[in-house]
C-alpha cells in the first residue's frame, strides 16, 4: 500500500426499549413465547386496526436524548416508511424521518486516554419488525410477529469515528448511558442493541468523504471490530485496484469473516415517507422535559466520584463495578442491606468476576440477589462459617441463587466454634504427629501450618480457624 | 405542461407498489397517470408559499397509552385468516438472507 | 301492519311498546332482501340465521331491560369495509373475499350495546374507491329508483338497501362523499360526521385522514339517533375526539329562525344540472321562509379540492393497502416464484383496476423527487381550503349546496372517464379535506323521477346546527320511497 488511508465511520444504533408493552399496542414485549402469542390486530397489521403511542417510549427516548446532550424536538411526528417485507406486517414501518424526537447531541469517548466527542445527528423512535425463520425442510420461511411493534430508538451518529476502537468506545459509552437510565438492557447478543456501520475510506488529508457502505448483522463487539477491519481492507483494495466503491448495504457474515452485498432489483430503496395520518403529533413541553431530566439517575462519572469519596475503593475496582449498571446496582443494593462496602467490592471483584470468566457469561447476566450476598458476608463476619466454606457457598449463590443460611444449615457447613470439641480433636492430632511437634519445637514455625491443615481436614473444613490457631498455640506451648 | 410517464417510470412504480401490469394495463396506467397528473398540476396555480402542510385537520396532540399489558395470547386470532400456516407461524416463500 | 314503511325510530318505539317483535321486524327485512336484492344487489352477504338468532337475543334483552335505547331491535345493514367479528368483511374486493375479522369496529361494538340487529354487509366500490359502486368485485348495485342507474358510491349498497326497505338503517363511510352522494342518488338521508366523532377503529382504511363512518337512514331523525349511537371517544383511535355531548337528537327542532345560511356561488357554476340547482335553491327559499337568513357568498378554492384530494387519498391508500400481500389474511395467488412474485401476483390478481390506478398514483406522488411537488403541495392546499371554510363559518352557521352535480347516471357511463367521475365529487370532497360534518337529504326529483339531494355543511363539531337545519327543512316534505320498496313483498 503506497498511500495512507483514513477510515470514516458513522453508526446507526438500534436499541430496544425496556417497556412492558409494544410501542403501539398493549401486547407484552417479553422475550420468548411460542410464535405469534404476543400479538394483536395492531402489531400484525390487521385491516382497520390503529396504533396508539406508548407514553413510556417518549419518556425513554427523551431521557436518552437528554443524557446524550441532544436538543429535544418539542413537536415531533411519526412517519411511515413504506417497503414490502414479510416481517413488516403493514408493509410500512412507523418511524420518524421529518421530525425525529432528538437532534444534535454528542457523547465523549475515551480511547487509551485520548478524549474525543462523537456527535449524534438524531435519535428517532420506531417499531421493530417480526422474526423470520427459515425452514430448511420445506424451503419456506416462517413469520413470527412477537417482536413486531417492540419499541426501538435509532441513534444516528455523525461520521466522527476513525477506528474500530473508537466505535467500540462509542458503543460502550452509549450502552452504559442507556443501561444507567434503565431504558434498555442493551444486549448485543440478544439483539436489544444492534449497530449498523456506515464506513468509507479516504486518503489521509482528503477533504471529501469516500463512498460509504452500510454493514448490517453485527451482533457482538468482536464482530463489529472484525467487520470494520474487513470492510476497510475491502474498500482500500478496490481503490488501489482502480475500482469504485459502490454505495450499498452489505451483510456481515462473522463466521466467514466476509461481507456480502444485499442487492435485489426488487429493493428500490425508495421508502416514500409521509406523516402517519393515524398518529397525532407529540408535544414535549419544557415542564415534561424538566420532569424527565430531574428523574435521571446518577450516571457513571458521578458514581465513580462518589464511590471514591464515600467508600474509598481502589480506582480499578470502581472502574469495573461502575462499568456495568447491573454490577453497580448489585453493589449498592448489598451495601444498603448493611454490608461493608469493601467486603462487597471484594466479593464482586474477586469471586464474582472469577466465576463470570469461568462460565464465559456476561456480567449483566449475573443473577444472584443482593440479600444472599449480604447474608453470606454477615455469616462470615459472625464466624458462622469460615471464609473457605464461604467461597463454596458463594459458588452456589452465584449459580443457583441459593439462600446461604438455609444452604449452610442443610449441608451442615457451620463453623465448629465449640472449644471443647476442637481441643479434643487437636490434642489427638498433636499426639498423632510427633514429628511435626518436634519440628515446631526445633524452631520450624511453619510446621504449625501442617497441624492446622490436619485439623481442618478432620473437621471437613468447618473449624473456626481463629479458635484452632489459639488452641494449637496453647497446646504446643505447654508441651 | 402535459406530463409524460415513460415505461421505466411505470415499471419503477410497479416495483414500489408490488403490482404487475400486463402490457395493455401498462399502457392504460401510463395514460391514466398522465391525465391525473395533468389534472393535479392545477394545484400549481395556487401560491402556497409560506403555508404549513396540514396533515391533521385538528390540533390534537399527545394521545398516549400507558405502558400496561392489556393483551393476552393472541396467536389463535392472529393466525385465523392465514393463507398458509405452519407451527403457529405464517408461511412465506423463502426470504433472502 | 306495514313494518317496512316505518322509520328506525318508529320501529324502535313499536318494539318497545310490544306492537312489533324484533323477530317480526327482522323477518320483514329479510323477506324484503330475498324479494328485491336479486334486482338491487345492495348486499354482499347476509345471514338469515344469525340475524334471527340475534333478534331473539335482543328481544329478550329488551324485555329484561338490558337494551333501552331508541334503536333497540332495529335491523340494519353495515357497509362491508367495517369489521364485524366472525363475519366476512370484504371491502367488495377479491383480495379480502374470505376475510373474517376476529374483532369488531368500535362503531359496531356501540351498536351491539344499543341492541340493534345486523342483517348483513352491503356492497361498495372496492375499498371505497369510486362513486358508483361499479368497482365492486362482486357486481354492481342498482338504484332502487331506476335499476338501470347507479346508486352512487362508494356506500351505494347501504344507500340502496335503505331506499329499497331492505333494512331500516345502515352504516356507510365517507372519504370524499361516499355517504352523501349515494344518499342523494337514492333519495335517503346520510351524514358524514366531523372527523374524529366516530371511531375509525375497525374501519378498513382508504384515506385515513379523511375517512369517517356515518349513518344512512330514511330521515334526519334516524340519522341523528344512529349517529348518537355510534359516536364515541375511543382510546384505540388516536384521532378520536372527546366531545362535550353526544346528544345529537336534541337538535331535532323545527326552528331555523335567525340561522345564518351561506350559499357558495361557486357551487352553482358550470357542470351543475339545472334541475338539481333549482331544487337546491328552492330548498334555500323554504328555509328562508321559515326564518333563516340566507345569503350567497364566494367560498373560493372549490376547484382545487379534487386534485388535492386525489393526491392525499391516493398517497394514503397506497400505504394503507400495502398490507394486503397474501401473507397474513385474504387472497394469495396460486402460482408464483419466490416472495416478490407472490406479492405482485397476489396484489395484481386481488385488486381491481380502480384500486390499482389509485395505488399507482399514490406510490408515484410519494416517490423520491415528487413528494414535495405533489404530496406537500396537496397538504398546503388542504390548509388553504380549511381556511376558506373557517372564514365562511365566521359568518354562517351552515353552508347549503348540492351534493352532486347531477342525479344518478346510468350504469356503465362513469367508469370510462375517471376524471369525469372524480369531478362528480366536487361539492363533497372539500368537506372531507376540512374535516367538517355534512349531511345529504332529499329535496326533490328531476324530470326523470330521480331523487335530488341537498347538502348541508357545518363547522367542525357543529353537527347539531346541521341536524336542526335539515330537520326543519324535512318537516316541509314527506318521505318518498321507490316503488320497489313497497312492492317487494309481492315479488315472492
Amino acid at each position: 500500500m503506497s498511500k495512507q488511508y483514513e477510515t470514516v465511520i458513522g453508526l446507526e444504533v438500534h436499541v430496544e426499549l425496556a417497556t412492558k408493552t409494544k410501542i403501539f399496542c398493549g401486547c407484552s414485549t417479553a422475550f420468548g413465547g411460542a410464535p405469534n402469542t404476543h400479538t394483536c390486530p395492531v402489531c400484525t397489521g390487521m385491516p382497520g386496526s390503529l396504533p396508539v403511542l406508548n407514553k413510556q417510549v417518549v419518556e425513554y427516548a427523551t431521557a436518552v436524548g437528554l443524557a446524550t446532550n441532544c436538543t429535544i424536538t418539542q413537536n415531533c411526528k411519526f412517519d411511515r416508511k413504506n417497503y414490502f417485507y414479510p416481517d413488516n406486517p403493514q408493509n410500512y414501518q412507523i418511524s420518524q424521518l421529518y421530525l425525529p424526537i432528538c437532534r444534535n447531541g454528542k457523547v465523549e469517548i475515551d480511547v487509551d486516554g485520548e478524549k474525543k466527542d462523537v456527535r449524534i445527528h438524531e435519535i428517532h423512535m420506531e417499531e421493530d419488525a417480526g422474526k423470520l425463520v427459515h425452514d430448511p425442510w420445506t424451503g419456506d420461511s416462517l413469520v413470527d410477529f412477537n417482536r413486531s411493534g417492540v419499541p426501538l430508538i435509532e441513534i444516528v451518529s455523525e461520521p466522527d469515528m476513525r477506528s474500530a476502537d473508537e466505535v467500540i468506545a462509542y458503543l460502550e459509552k452509549l450502552r452504559l448511558i442507556i443501561q444507567y437510565l434503565g431504558a434498555s438492557d442493551c444486549k448485543l447478543q440478544e439483539g436489544s442493541m444492534r449497530a449498523d456501520v456506515n464506513l468509507s475510506v479516504r486518503e489521509v488529508g482528503a477533504e471529501e468523504f469516500g463512498t460509504r457502505t452500510e454493514m448490517k448483522n453485527l451482533n457482538s463487539f468482536k464482530a463489529i471490530k472484525r467487520a470494520i477491519e474487513g470492510e476497510m481492507e475491502r474498500q482500500i483494495d478496490l481503490i488501489e485496484a482502480g475500482e469504485k466503491v459502490v454505495q450499498e448495504t452489505r451483510r456481515w457474515d462473522d463466521t466467514k469473516g466476509a461481507s456480502y452485498a444485499m442487492r435485489s432489483k426488487e429493493d428500490a430503496q425508495d421508502y416514500r415517507y409521509f406523516p402517519d395520518p393515524d398518529l397525532v403529533p407529540v408535544e414535549i413541553s419544557d415542564e415534561w422535559i424538566e420532569e424527565i431530566r430531574s428523574a435521571q439517575p446518577e450516571f457513571r462519572d458521578e458514581k465513580m466520584k462518589r464511590y471514591k469519596e464515600e467508600y474509598d475503593l481502589p480506582d480499578y475496582d470502581i472502574d469495573i463495578i461502575t462499568g456495568s449498571k447491573h454490577l453497580a446496582d448489585l453493589f449498592e443494593a448489598t451495601i444498603a442491606l448493611g454490608s461493608d462496602p469493601k467486603e462487597v467490592s471484594n466479593w464482586l471483584m474477586g469471586e464474582t468476576m472469577r466465576l463470570v470468566n469461568e462460565s464465559e457469561m456476561e456480567i449483566d447476566d449475573v443473577a444472584f440477589s443482593p440479600e444472599h450476598l449480604a447474608k453470606l458476608i454477615e455469616m462470615i463476619k459472625g464466624n458462622e462459617i469460615n471464609r473457605k466454606v464461604g467461597k463454596e457457598v458463594f459458588e452456589k449463590i452465584f449459580s443457583e441463587n441459593v439462600d446461604p443460611v438455609a444452604y449452610v444449615e442443610e449441608h451442615g457447613l457451620k463453623s465448629m466454634n465449640d472449644e471443647g470439641a476442637l481441643r479434643a480433636t487437636i490434642e489427638k492430632i498433636v499426639a498423632d504427629n510427633p514429628k511435626s511437634v518436634e519440628d515446631y519445637k526445633a524452631g520450624k514455625k511453619k510446621a504449625i501450618g501442617f497441624l492446622v491443615g490436619q485439623t481442618m481436614k478432620a473437621t471437613q473444613g468447618k473449624a473456626n480457624p481463629g479458635i484452632v490457631n489459639q488452641i494449637l498455640n496453647e497446646i504446643l506451648a505447654n508441651i | 405542461m402535459a406530463n409524460h410517464i415513460d415505461d421505466a417510470t411505470i415499471e419503477y412504480v410497479g416495483i414500489l407498489a408490488k403490482l404487475e401490469l400486463s402490457g395493455e394495463e401498462k399502457e392504460q396506467a401510463k395514460k391514466d397517470m398522465e391525465s391525473m397528473l395533468d389534472y393535479v398540476d392545477k394545484l400549481n396555480e395556487l401560491d402556497t408559499s409560506g403555508v404549513e402542510p396540514m396533515s391533521h385537520v385538528f390540533p390534537v396532540h399527545n394521545v398516549f397509552r400507558e405502558d400496561v399489558v392489556t393483551n393476552g395470547d393472541g396467536s389463535e386470532d392472529t393466525l385465523a385468516n392465514a393463507p398458509e400456516e405452519q407451527d403457529h407461524a405464517f408461511v412465506v416463500p423463502k426470504t433472502i438472507i | 301492519m306495514n313494518i317496512l314503511g316505518l322509520t328506525a325510530l318508529e320501529l324502535g318505539r313499536k318494539i318497545k311498546e310490544k306492537e312489533i317483535s324484533v323477530v317480526e321486524a327482522t323477518k320483514a327485512a329479510l323477506h324484503q332482501i330475498k324479494a328485491v336484492d336479486g334486482d338491487i344487489h345492495g348486499f354482499v352477504s347476509y345471514d338469515e340465521e344469525s340475524a334471527l338468532k340475534r333478534a331473539q337475543e335482543v328481544q329478550k334483552g329488551i324485555e329484561e331491560g338490558k337494551y333501552t335505547g331508541p334503536l333497540a331491535g332495529v335491523p340494519m345493514a353495515i357497509k362491508d369495509n367495517i369489521c364485524t367479528k366472525g363475519y366476512t368483511t370484504t371491502c367488495s374486493s377479491k383480495i379480502l373475499e374470505n376475510f373474517v375479522p376476529t374483532y369488531s369496529a368500535q362503531a359496531i361494538e356501540n351498536l351491539m350495546d344499543a341492541g340493534v340487529v345486523f342483517l348483513g354487509k352491503t356492497n361498495m366500490d372496492e375499498f371505497a374507491m369510486g362513486s358508483t359502486t361499479e368497482t365492486s368485485a362482486f357486481g354492481v348495485t342498482r338504484n332502487p329508483w331506476d335499476t338501470n342507474k347507479v346508486p352512487g358510491g362508494s356506500s351505494g349498497g347501504s344507500a340502496a338497501a335503505v331506499a329499497a326497505n331492505e333494512c331500516f338503517m345502515a352504516l356507510g363511510s365517507d372519504t370524499g362523499g361516499s355517504i352523501r352522494q349515494p344518499s342523494s342518488y337514492c333519495g335517503v338521508t346520510g351524514m358524514k360526521p366531523t372527523y374524529g366523532t366516530v371511531s375509525r377503529y375497525g374501519l378498513i382504511a382508504y384515506g385515513s385522514s379523511l375517512d369517517q363512518i356515518g349513518p344512512i337512514a330514511k330521515d334526519v331523525s334516524d340519522c341523528a339517533a344512529l349517529l348518537e349511537t355510534i359516536a364515541s371517544y375511543d382510546a384505540k383511535d388516536s384521532t378520536s375526539v372527546k366531545l362535550d355531548a353526544y346528544d345529537f337528537t336534541s337538535a331535532l327542532v323545527d326552528d331555523v329562525k335567525g340561522l345564518k345560511i351561506g350559499i357558495p356561488r361557486d357551487y352553482f357554476g358550470e357542470g351543475l344540472d339545472s334541475e338539481v340547482g333549482q331544487a337546491v335553491k328552492n330548498a334555500a327559499k323554504v328555509l328562508e321562509e321559515k326564518g333563516a337568513i340566507v345569503e350567497e357568498f364566494d367560498l373560493g378554492l372549490v376547484e382545487y379540492a379534487i386534485p388535492a384530494y386525489y393526491v392525499i387519498a391516493s398517497a394514503e391508500a397506497s400505504s394503507n393497502l400495502s398490507r394486503f400481500d397474501g401473507v397474513k389474511y385474504g387472497y394469495r395467488a396460486k402460482d408464483y416464484e419466490g416472495l416478490h412474485d407472490m406479492y405482485k401476483k397476489t396484489r395484481s390478481e386481488g385488486f381491481g383496476p380502480e384500486v390499482k390506478r389509485r395505488i399507482m398514483l399514490g406510490s408515484f406522488v410519494l416517490s423520491s423527487g415528487y413528494y414535495d411537488a405533489y404530496y406537500l403541495k396537496a397538504l398546503r392546499t388542504k390548509a388553504l381550503i380549511k381556511k376558506e371554510f373557517d372564514k365562511a363559518f365566521e359568518k354562517y352557521d351552515v353552508i347549503l349546496g348540492p351534493v352532486a352535480p347531477t342525479t344518478a347516471p346510468k350504469i356503465g357511463d362513469s367508469l370510462s372517464d375517471p376524471i369525469k367521475m372524480y369531478l362528480g365529487d366536487i361539492y363533497t370532497i372539500s368537506v372531507n379535506l376540512a374535516g367538517l360534518p355534512g349531511m345529504s337529504l332529499p329535496c326533490g326529483k328531476d324530470s326523470n323521477g330521480m331523487p335530488i339531494g341537498l347538502q348541508i355543511i357545518g363547522d367542525c363539531f357543529q353537527e347539531k346546527k346541521v341536524i336542526r337545519a335539515a330537520y326543519a327543512f324535512e318537516q316541509t316534505r314527506t318521505y318518498e320511497a321507490p316503488e320497489i320498496a313497497k312492492g317487494g313483498a309481492e315479488h315472492e
